[in-house]
């Protein structure tokens, strides 16, 4: 498995080994399950209590289906992890983080520091997402 | 011959490989026979071109200046610079270079 | 017109630093090719055929003399002293150097201008109606809400990366100036039955290799909702839109696939979830955006009265202007086709004479139109005859709007690396053979457009005349399409045949100009001849 190189949660790892979606929605105990491009997220949404843990996978990073994935599981309420896996590069955290990603594993483990500043790169956003950020426009208009 | 060709990193000029370097002129590219992939390797690897790639040529006997003659328009297009701006392509100063091309 | 504010300028300002980065992350070989070309490409950094080149983003068409004049300085600065007009209302300029790139963009930041999302697999610059808040045929200005949607899809998180590029136009009269209903989604303003501005949305129109015309998806969007449906638009395409095939990515297949009907289904279902989402801007945040497109301070009481005495002048004022909504005022366009020019070509001269004239005459507005012409939006009828003489000493007077010597061209082979055959000499070869008052007042309206290869840059499916360049091993060669249009009432040409060499293809469009010439009814122009008569005459006389 590859390791999680950046993780902003709280609360303890989880190291339970993900299945696919078609496994997961006969295997009913199963608290992981990973995502494929092509998967749909909302299959999901009817056992989200019960998973700890969602890993989207990312087999080229040029494949952006995995972000509607990720907002679909949390605009549906999901607090669970949400690992990006998979091709994850640099340019392509602070995106993933604002569409609820909470934890990234690549394949090709990266520059902490470019890493750190690509996280750090956007003081305001233009969008309201999945992060909780208040976008420009409700910044615009607080009374 | 086999001709390899690039564009410069940095100004992203149209190059040739001369044998031991780049030109900005088609007549001193040199034949790389079998040699074009490794070449491409190394200049791509220490950051003088990118987007190289071998093209077919041929040497011709000189005529107006041209020496060498890529086998595609396109790449002869490159080598000279744009038909419709005669002032900004290698030979500025020939009205007839143009034809070259076709 | 839009100023940014403190969070729009950071915005840019970020984007600049980032990119400042990569370059040199790139220039001391951290990132390979392979990583940092889909890096410049969404900074619209391009390898063309001779160089890089820059694109940068024109939003919705609106610039004022400030930007026109950087516009101008770059070309001069960083280039080969000239800029290329686009039928996406943008520049492109095609001799930079990847070590300038950083501070091209950082002189573009300085006057809020920048290349973000001008290429890429991205929700591209937003286009629109080139008389936007001038025209007397429009329900509302559409660039507040072309606004509205650009900074929505500015580093959209989740629209980074869809299947491939996509375009949107926002247009708000009947008469389409942008070609809307040819865009992955064009948004029409207008006002329902009871007296409300709405936005009407079609979905999957596009050019390239399988051109299609856009279907309606929904009469009516509210304006509180705009966001929203355009989100829930962008999710299903981004969720289902091809990924196997590059060419078949676009969301006019999808919408073809699944069919209009399921394609809606999908999208109105993603919608009345993303309603519960909060994803809205607020109402206010349009007032807001709108008061920056008030009128500009017109004279009440101008004059209509035009000293038309000079018969060049006449005859520019006839063809290159359009009516104001406001009286006294005309819309004035500028052709920058001369003849044998190159289409949409200006020199860094040309462009900060016309951020100039702006600035004296067109409240400091100017537009790019999607036919790569200028327009001084709002000009007091007063002052026409002095901005037509200004114009005219620059090469920038000439009278030939939406006529044979009007070209669209793409760059083709003479700068793309796509290309198959040039455009510019068949353009230059076409313009110099009807490009003659003469000939121009006798053929009237006839739109030629050409593009150097199947991808339609240069929107020849649209045109009423279109010519396409195609490789016939290695032989330029180019192909004539007759019927297409882009307005209203939308239509996608027809090849006639077997194609032609250069010269070949320009005789093949005069004869197509006889037959019109010689079956024409009253008022007819070519694609109403064309229409009613059909591709039979025209094809016997090309190749009978
Ligand atoms: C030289 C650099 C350029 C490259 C590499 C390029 C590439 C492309 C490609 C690949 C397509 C087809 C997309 C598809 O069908 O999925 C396309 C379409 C298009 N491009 Fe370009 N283009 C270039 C320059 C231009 C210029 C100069 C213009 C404006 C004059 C332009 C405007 C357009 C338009 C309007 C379309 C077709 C509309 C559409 O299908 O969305 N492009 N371009
Ligand atoms: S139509 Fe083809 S040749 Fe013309 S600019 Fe587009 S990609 Fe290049």
């Amino acid at each position: 498995m590859v390791d999680v190189q950046f993780r902003f949660r709280d609360d303890e790892a989880v190291n339970d080994s993900a299945v696919t979606v078609d496994a997961f929605t006969e295997q009913t105990n199963a608290t992981a399950v990973r995502i494929e491009p092509g998967d749909d997220a909302r299959a999901l949404l009817p056992f989200l209590d019960r998973l700890r843990l969602i890993e989207v996978n990312f087999p080229a990073w040029t494949d952006g289906r995995g972000y509607s994935s990720a907002r679909v599981l949390r605009e549906a309420g999901f607090t669970g992890e949400i690992r990006a896996v998979g091709d994850v590069v640099i340019d392509m955290l602070s995106h993933l983080k604002r569409c609820g990603f909470d934890a990234f594993a690549p394949d090709k483990p990266l520059n902490p520091a470019d890493a750190q500043a690509a996280f750090e790169r956007w003081d305001n956003v233009y969008q309201a997402t999945a992060d909780g950020r208040q976008p420009i426009w409700a910044l615009r208009h607080q009374s | 011959m086999k001709i390899l060709t690039g564009n410069d990193l940095k100004t992203g000029a149209v190059t040739w490989w001369t044998g031991v370097g780049w030109s900005l002129d088609v007549n001193d590219a040199a034949d790389v026979g079998e040699d074009g992939a490794k070449i491409i390797a190394r200049e791509e690897g220490v950051q003088n071109v990118f987007a190289a790639y071998v093209i077919d040529g041929e040497k011709t006997a000189a005529k107006d200046g041209w020496t060498v003659r890529p086998a595609h328009i396109k790449d002869r297009i490159r080598a000279l610079g744009p038909t419709v701006r005669p002032d900004l392509t290698l030979k500025p100063s020939d009205p007839e270079a143009v034809n070259w091309v076709i | 017109m839009y100023k940014y504010d403190s969070y729009d300028q950071q915005m840019v300002d970020t984007r600049v630093a980032e990119f400042r980065d990569q370059v040199r992350r790139r220039l001391s070989g951290e990132l390979t090719e392979e990583q940092f070309r889909p890096l410049r490409l969404q900074n619209g950094l391009y390898l063309q055929l001779h160089a890089y080149m820059l694109r940068v983003a024109v939003p919705y068409g609106t610039l004022n003399s400030a930007q026109m004049t950087v516009l101008g300085d770059i070309a001069d600065k960083y280039d080969r002293g000239y800029g290329h007009f686009t039928t996406r209302q943008n520049i492109q300029y095609n001799w930079i150097k990847l070590e300038d790139t950083p501070d091209i963009l950082a002189d573009l930041a300085k006057v809020e201008m920048h290349a973000i999302q001008t290429s890429g697999n991205c929700i591209r610059n937003i286009s629109s109606d080139q008389y936007a808040g001038a025209a007397a045929d429009e329900v509302v200005d559409p660039r507040p809400y072309a606004e509205l949607l650009r900074q929505w899809s500015s580093f959209h998180p989740e629209f980074l990366t869809l299947p491939r590029k996509f375009k949107i136009a926002v247009i708000a009269s009947e008469t389409d100036r942008a070609a809307m209903r040819l865009h992955d989604i064009g948004i029409k303003m207008v006002r329902n039955p009871a007296g409300e501005i709405g936005a009407q949305f079609y979905a999957g129109g596009g050019m390239g290799r399988t051109p299609m015309i856009g279907p309606m998806i929904r009469e009516f969007v509210p304006l509180d909702q705009l966001i929203t449906y355009s989100e829930a638009c962008l999710r299903v395409y981004n969720r289902y839109g091809r990924r196997d095939n590059k060419y078949k990515a676009r969301i006019k297949i999808l919408v073809h696939e699944l069919g209009k009907d399921e394609y809606t289904r999908q999208v109105e279902e993603e919608f009345a979830h993303l309603l519960g989402q909060g994803i809205e801007p607020p109402l206010a945040e349009l007032e807001r955006i709108k008061q920056y497109f008030v009128d500009p301070a017109f004279e009440a009481g101008a004059s209509d009265e035009l000293d038309l005495s000079d018969p060049d002048f006449r005859l520019w004022v006839e063809r290159n202007t359009h009516a104001h909504k406001q009286a006294g005022y005309v819309i004035a366009n500028v052709s920058l086709k001369p003849v044998g020019g190159i289409p949409g070509d200006a020199s860094a001269d040309q462009i900060r004479l016309m951020a100039q004239l702006a600035k004296d005459y067109s409240f400091d507005e100017l537009r790019v139109t999607h036919a790569q012409n200028i327009v001084f939006p709002h000009v007091k009828k007063a002052d026409l005859y002095t901005l037509w003489k200004a114009l005219d000493e620059a090469g920038l007077g000439i009278a030939n709007l939406d006529t044979l010597g009007d070209i669209i061209a793409c760059p083709g082979l003479d700068y793309c690396s796509l290309a198959n055959a040039r455009s510019i000499p068949v353009a230059q070869k076409i313009s110099e053979r009807f490009g003659s008052a003469e000939k121009q007042a006798e053929i009237g309206e006839l739109k030629l457009k050409i593009s150097g290869c199947i991808n339609a840059c240069g929107h020849h499916h649209a045109g009423h005349i279109g010519i396409l360049g195609v490789d016939k091993k290695g032989v330029e060669n180019y192909q004539l399409l007759l019927g297409g249009c882009e307005g209203a009432d939308t239509s996608l040409g027809k090849i006639t045949g077997p194609g032609f060499d250069e010269n070949g293809i320009v005789d093949a469009v005069e004869k197509a100009t006889e037959v019109y010439l010689s079956n024409k009814q009253d008022g007819e122009r070519f694609l109403d001849t064309y229409r009613r008569i059909g591709m039979d005459p025209f094809k016997e006389a090309i190749y009978g």
